[in-house]
């Protein structure tokens, strides 16, 4: 839930709704029948809801307002409930990111085995510089992510759908060269 | 990556016996070890002789509450014509916890095999796993292992020959501790926000889709077909001679400053200053465990000393001043600030607060604006009292128990550790109120 004191920092990515591009449909042909499919196990519509919001953000790389209505229509919801849904979520873009989506955990399990220097070092070898913001060339946006789960192995790192174990600032450009 | 450690000689193996063994990923390999024969056995027998059984074991939830699995199992009144669901925590977040990662990475196929048991046992023909989005790769492994069991015949419509049905489902969570929580949880699976249910009514009245429901932890689930095969009194051995409530093996995720960090199997009763010292092998080289946090974010902090005399089950950590909630222990060396590491566990609570309640979103971004103000060395003689009625009124108070644990926090650290918030405060005047000056 975004609100009160940030972990992800008070920055924001710059808005934008797709590149002046009409807006191309998600649910058509394959991807259609793969939510249809999937609603089958559900005894309501409803249930389809956050699925079919993961396959919009992996077929456009975001959230859009487009994406939101169009899942409305499809699930037979209004396009403000969606919305109320997707702000709800930590894991929707609901503005586009760099290429390189790098999220990295910093409560205290890994706090306090140094996950801040492995934070400073994304921040400075991406040249992103700050928390939320992409950088220049649109490749890497870096966050802090509250614990991903995997404590005991400090620092992890997730780039993109990748889960990286035991990063530490000395890794980091070796990390960054697989995602250049 | 990941890859599990050697096993400890004092380790009791019996959830993480296959951790690190890829081949017992896969349907076949699993049958091979053993896997699948409880499920067979059970769908052939009458659901509350498997309640029983468990209930006999001494099971109790490995998600957070202890509370003990067979009861829950039958609040679910069988035969009343509606739709079960089981539903399977797999969200976990809570900080110093990844246990269930571990399960589902290396035995898929375990996991499966305790659904669609729980899931017959309590009338239920679907169970839906609620795996955390950020968990990418367990959420790889467990898809593709149920579409390997339901290809195989292991679970779907005729499970294992059986005539039964029982479905088993992955569904992917998107970014929110709360949804941990077992009526948050079941919302979003809904398609809705993962704010908390008011109970009543309780899941097992009313739950996932508004039917009857039970939700249990990925490790409660997977521990139940090793109690079908082994029975009842093998399970209810691995305990204290002289504590009953506390029974069988249990994985304890230790992270944070410690030598060895990783998954552990121990059983019920192990002393726990031998198992950070030896078993885990202590602080880091150079340094002293200061504190340590048993059960996971939620549960009080307690010191090194308190913490070297305590013994591992429910009862042994309660009476140790603090709990063994997951079993998901951060340890912090003496180079660690309590209050820094209390205000980032507060910054954690207020990030996490679905906001529904005021004392919960109010209380927890306060507890953290004061705990951030102390460690930047704003803070003043009020702010310690301060912090504690805000607690008080967070405590009891709210739908869920997430405002708890964030007052929890700060309150035991306060007992153990004020010396460390007192030195912090350098300043003892009262914070001035602001004045709006006529001009
Ligand atoms: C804020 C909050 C977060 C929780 N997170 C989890 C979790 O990630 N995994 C889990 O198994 N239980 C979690 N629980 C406990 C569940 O509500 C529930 O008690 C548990 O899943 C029941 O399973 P069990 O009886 O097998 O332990 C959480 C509880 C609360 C209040
Ligand atoms: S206590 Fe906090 S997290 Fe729980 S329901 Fe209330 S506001 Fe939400
Ligand atoms: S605190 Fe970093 S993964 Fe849990």
């Amino acid at each position: 839930m975004s609100h009160g004191p940030s972990a992800s920092g008070g920055a924001t990515i710059k808005a934008g709704h797709h590149g002046g591009e009409p807006y191309t449909p998600v649910f058509v042909g394959e991807m259609k029948a793969r939510l249809e499919d999937l609603l089958g196990r559900y005894p309501t519509r409803q249930a389809g809801l956050l699925p079919a919001l993961w396959m919009v953000q992996e077929a456009r790389g975001w959230v859009s307002e487009e994406g939101m209505a169009e899942v409305a229509t499809v699930l037979g919801v209004t396009p403000a409930y969606v919305k109320g849904v997707v702000t709800f979520y930590t894991m929707y873009h609901q503005h586009p990111v760099g290429k390189y989506f790098i999220q990295v955990c910093t409560t205290s399990p890994c706090h306090v085995c140094g996950a801040e220097d492995v934070v400073k070092a994304f921040l400075e070898k991406t040249g992103c510089g700050e928390l939320g913001v992409t950088s220049a060339d649109g490749r890497y946006t870096v966050i802090e992510v509250e614990c991903l789960g995997a404590c005991g192995f400090a620092t992890p790192v997730m780039v993109n759908a990748d889960f990286l174990e035991s990063v530490t600032p000395e890794t980091v450009p070796e990390v960054l060269k697989r995602y250049a | 990556m990941g890859f599990p450690h050697t096993p400890h000689p004092r380790e009791t193996q019996v959830l993480s016996t296959h951790f690190g063994d890829a081949d017992a990923r896969s349907v076949d390999g699993w049958k091979k070890r053993g896997g699948y024969q409880a499920l067979a056995n059970a769908l052939g027998t009458d659901p509350v002789a498997i309640q029983n059984v468990v209930k006999e074991s001494g099971l109790r939830g490995r998600g957070g509450a202890g509370f003990p699995t067979g009861l829950k199992w039958s609040f679910m009144k069988l035969g009343d014509g509606k739709p079960h669901y089981l539903c399977c925590n797999a969200d976990e977040s809570e900080p110093g916890t990844f246990k269930d990662r571990e399960i589902m990475r290396w035995t898929p196929h375990a996991l499966i095999e305790g659904c669609a048991i729980g899931a017959y046992a309590i009338g239920a023909e679907d169970c839906f796993i609620y795996i955390r989005g950020e968990f990418t790769e367990p959420l790889q492994v467990m898809e593709r292992a149920c579409a390997d069991a339901r290809a195989a015949g292991v679970i779907g419509k005729n499970a294992m020959g059986s005539g039964k049905t029982v479905n088993v489902w992955v569904h992917k969570g998107a970014g929110a501790y709360i949804c941990g929580e077992e009526t948050a949880l079941m919302n979003s699976i809904e398609g809705k926000r993962g704010n908390p249910r008011i109970k009543p009514p309780f899941p097992a009245v009313a739950g996932l889709f508004g039917k009857p429901t039970t939700i249990n932890n990925v490790e409660t689930l997977t521990a139940v077909p090793h109690i079908l095969n082994r029975g009842a009194d093998w399970y209810k051995k691995m305990s204290r001679p002289d504590n009953p409530k506390s029974t069988g093996t249990k994985l304890w995720s230790v992270c944070g400053n410690i030598a060895r960090p990783g998954n552990y199997e121990v059983e019920m009763g192990f002393p726990f200053g031998e198992f950070l010292q030896d078993v885990c092998g202590g602080a880091p080289k150079g340094r002293k465990i200061k504190a340590v946090i048993p059960g996971g974010s939620s549960v009080p902090v307690i010191p090194w000393e308190q913490a070297a005399a305590a013994v591992m089950d429910y009862e042994g950590m309660v009476a140790a001043g603090t709990m063994l909630g997951s079993a998901g222990c951060i340890v912090m060396d003496d180079a660690q600030s309590i209050p820094r590491q209390a205000a980032r566990l507060a910054r954690f609570y207020a990030h996490e607060s679905c906001a529904q309640c005021t004392q919960c979103r109010e209380g927890t971004a306060w507890t953290t604006k004061i705990l951030e103000r102390i460690c930047a060395g704003d803070g003043t003689a009020e702010d310690l009292d301060t912090l504690l009625s805000i607690g008080d009124n967070m405590t009891g108070k709210t739908i869920c128990v997430l405002s708890d644990s964030c007052a929890t926090v700060v309150s035991s650290a306060l007992q153990y550790f004020r010396p460390e918030f007192e030195a912090l405060i350098k300043r003892t005047t009262i914070h001035a109120v602001p004045q709006v000056v006529a001009r």
